[in-house]
């Protein structure tokens, strides 16, 4: 039977603050009638408004018809209809009501069930009117960390827009006299506070991509097929109301990127390596053929992407993946053992000798800050630092934050550089996506010089100077990396420094063989522009100030890309660290589309608690002042090529971009 | 018989019915939920238990008799039947329930039946001194008397 009472009609909100918790608005969700009508007396008698279904799907309708007119949800476990757990997921993803599970079972297993869904709190049957009388707290306690959620994801605005109004209508009552007017004030005042409670509780701003929200679109997405996967379509098969294809799209962008950064690690160095370093001597040749390897191993077989992919998301969540995403070193080394050759070849600095005598453990993270994360960042940077004292020591510590940003939106940025096809020059460093490629070794090399790993800030700047002269080497090397067939090599100019951005690509590329061309580079960037879609991670990335803000931009537009739980924008480092979790993912992610990424939709705990709603800092600016400063960017370029190199991720993209700029700069 | 004297009948009653573990304690609480805006909610409930288990117990019966009897099934309906009898304090139907749940948890189809009759048995026996409890409350009411509250000493 379905039956739905309501015992009273309050108003939504009205009076509950004053009487609370007499008012509570509950619904009840029981198949026993006798246990529904037990716990409805019990309700009343505590006080509260019931309404009672007993029926899962008739709740549903009820509480999605009436958005704001109820409290709390108590619900059975076991219901013919729908099980007790679904139903859970479903309020609170689609209302974020609180909800206690009740049951005669109190088996831990199930007990813990209720946890793990999200449940407030679990009632064993029969049920006490003790118990009932104290679940107001379930509603108090919610409302309190969703202003603290709030006011974390820095959605301030939010905040003060209630009370800014509420200013408002102060200040009009004040110049309004006459008790009508106060009058009116009064009931603003009130409708304010109201409505703030509404706004900051129940209608927030942002949509919220709880674990659950986003566990449904990971499954709407791989129904789809990651390749398939519009917005359009998972909005239909999320069916959640109130979330807008909007809402979807940009989630999806964010979550792409995510992926991408997965697959970049590759987990199987092993693997990707023996191609990788067979080709050494050719440096130039072993790592685009890494590259395209890498890529093509990971589009095609998605073997590597799996594994890679969990790995990186893990590594990227903060999470140990068994790998713990140290792959990316290993990889990096090879890749910096590729070029490591033609580095030298050019005499480039220190740092290139560096990297020439340590092959083994390129230090990915060397001077390359990348925000990856701080396990990720010290695997790195251990990898580098055995790579042969790169000068600049990865900037592990903080790095997270710091450095380059790895995160998420470094791969859009490249991506984005990338199709233009070297227009535009987005600084995006693609470094973005290396992240951990960045970090691992081209930095290093790259930034060698800089040897002030600071987290990427100083370290953007300080490797920018002396990728210079290191850049016009890792030119090369990048044009090559781009699996495709870039002859890179030489062409770019090696020592000219000038040229950071260019200095990054070939940097990243690894192969120092020669010169990159022009063509090289565009080829690089047409072919990784297919791959990466970076759109945002190039922008963030140039913008930010010379030494500092490298990562700051990076971090932001990490940080926007982040998806849930990756963008704890708290703190600049939060941001970097978010950016390099996400990051990593994406960068792992990429190359395998069809990987799924468990851990995407279980975003490390800490994180998950930061809503998406990253503040995205100056991130379209970005691009424009990429150009500006060219010398992060070129940092940026060169750790990014860097690490798509090592990891065959190596988003072309970031690296072309400034191809076509670079490439002129590059004094031959 | 004088409203004095039936009172006192009804207190021994209940008390007897805790003694014997027909009822518990959540029988209070359900007491207690009864006041002058309901004054028959007791007595509703409790009738509404007896009405919803009574489908419970012959899809149960049904579902024993399959051929390939669904022990999952059969289970869950255990458990509601738990439930809703530990909600109204009918202690011995629910302690027949727990029984039964273990031997639908190892699929033993002799034991589950085994436990249906036993369930079934309780039941009965619990509708029968709910009726006789509601009966004499009534007489006494009936007589301009009020039902004397539950005293719990120690159960």
């Amino acid at each position: 039977m379905s039956t739905l009472t309501s015992s009273c009609s309050w108003k939504a909100g009205d009076g509950v603050s004053d009487q609370f918790p007499a008012g509570l608005r509950v619904l009840v969700v029981d198949d026993d009638p006798t246990c529904l009508r037990i716990l409805e007396k019990m309700l009343k008698t505590c006080q509260y408004q019931v309404t009672t279904c007993s029926r899962s799907d008739v709740a549903l309708s009820t509480l999605r018809d009436n958005k704001n007119g109820f409290d709390i949800v108590l619900s059975d476990v076991h219901m013919p209809d729908m099980d007790g757990f679904k139903l859970l997921e479903h309020i609170g993803l689609e209302m974020d009501l609180p909800v206690i599970m009740m049951s005669a079972d109190d088996g831990k297993q199930v007990v813990m069930k209720g946890v793990t869904h999200g449940a407030c709190d679990y009632l064993i049957k029969p049920i006490r009117i003790e118990a009932l009388k104290n679940i107001w707290q379930h509603v108090v306690r919610k409302r309190k960390n969703e202003w603290k959620e709030l006011e974390q994801c820095g959605s301030v605005e939010d905040g003060d827009r209630p009370q800014k109004h509420l200013e408002d209508v102060d200040y009009s009552s004040t110049a309004n006299e006459g008790s009508w007017k106060s009058g009116k004030r009064r009931k603003e005042e009130e409708d304010d506070a109201e409505e703030r409670d509404d706004s900051s509780t129940l209608k927030k701003p942002r949509v919220v991509w709880s674990v659950e929200l986003h566990q449904q679109f990971v499954s709407a997405v791989n129904q789809l097929g990651i390749d398939k996967a519009v917005p359009k379509k998972i909005l239909e098969l999320m069916n959640v109301p109130g979330l807008t294809r909007e809402n979807v799209a940009s989630h999806l962008q964010k979550y792409r990127l995510y992926l991408r950064r997965l697959s970049g690690v590759p987990q199987h160095q092993a693997g990707v390596n023996s191609s990788f370093i067979g080709t050494q001597d050719a440096g130039f040749g072993a790592i685009s053929s890494l590259n395209g390897y890498e890529i093509q191993a990971l589009a095609a077989t998605g073997q590597l992407a799996p594994q890679s992919l969990a790995t990186l998301q893990a590594a990227g969540l903060g999470r140990s993946a068994g790998k713990s995403g140290i792959s990316i070193p290993m990889l990096d080394q090879r890749n910096l053992f590729s070029f490591d050759n033609p580095k030298l070849r050019f005499g480039e600095g220190q740092s290139q000798q560096n990297l020439g005598t340590n092959s083994k453990q390129a230090n990915l993270l060397h001077g390359i800050p990348t925000t990856m994360e701080p396990k990720q960042l010290v695997n790195l940077q251990q990898s580098a630092q055995s790579f042969g004292s790169m000068s600049m020591p990865v900037h592990t510590h903080g790095a997270q934050s710091s450095s380059l940003l790895m995160p998420m939106g470094q791969p859009q940025a490249r991506r984005h550089v990338i199709s233009e096809s070297g227009s535009s020059r987005p600084p995006v460093l693609q470094a973005n996506m290396g992240q951990s490629i960045m970090s691992t070794g081209l930095v290093g090399q790259a930034l060698g010089r800089s040897g002030t790993a600071e987290n990427g800030r100083g370290l953007g700047h300080n490797t920018i100077l002396q990728t210079s002269s290191a850049m016009n080497f890792p030119m090369n090397q990048v044009s090559d990396a781009p699996v495709s067939s870039f002859p890179i090599q030489s062409t770019f100019p090696t020592s000219k420094g000038g040229y950071p951005e260019d200095v990054n690509s070939s940097i990243i590329k690894g192969p120092g063989g020669g010169m990159p061309s022009y063509d090289i580079l565009h080829d690089l960037q047409q072919i990784r522009s297919n791959d990466w879609e970076f759109q945002n991670v190039g922008v963030t990335f140039d913008t930010s100030q010379p030494g500092n803000s490298v990562q700051g931009n990076i971090d932001t537009s990490g940080l926007l890309l982040v998806h849930q739980g990756l963008s704890s924008g708290q703190s600049s480092n939060g941001h970097n660290r978010n950016i390099s979790a996400a990051g990593k993912s994406l960068l792992s992610a990429d190359g395998n589309r069809q990987v799924t990424t468990p851990n995407v939709g279980q975003p490390p705990t800490s994180l998950v608690d930061n809503p998406v709603q990253i503040k995205t800092e100056g991130f379209p600016d970005m691009s424009y002042q990429a150009v500006l400063y060219p010398e992060h960017y070129s940092q940026e370029d060169i750790m990014s090529a860097f690490l798509k190199q090592q990891q065959g991720i190596g988003p072309p993209d970031s690296e072309f971009e400034f191809d076509g700029f670079s490439v002129n700069n590059i004094p031959v | 018989m004088e409203v004095g004297q039936m009172q006192r009948r009804l207190v021994e009653f209940t008390k007897s019915l805790f003694m014997e573990g027909f009822l518990d304690g959540q029988f209070l609480q359900l007491q207690q939920l009864q006041d002058e805006s309901n004054p028959d909610f007791v007595v509703e409930v409790v009738s509404l238990f007896f009405q919803d288990s009574e489908k419970l117990l012959n899809d149960l019966t049904s579902a024993l008799e399959q051929q390939n009897v669904d022990f999952k099934k059969v289970d869950a309906h255990v458990h509601q039947l738990k439930g809703s009898s530990s909600s109204i304090g009918a202690q011995r139907v629910k302690n027949a329930c727990v029984v039964f749940r273990s031997f639908c948890e190892e699929q033993n189809l002799e034991g589950c039946m085994r436990c249906l009759q036993q369930v079934k048995q309780e039941f009965y026996l619990a509708k029968n001194k709910f009726e006789t409890l509601f009966t004499l409350e009534q007489q006494i009411l009936a007589a301009g008397g009020s039902i004397p509250a539950t005293e719990i000493t120690s159960f």
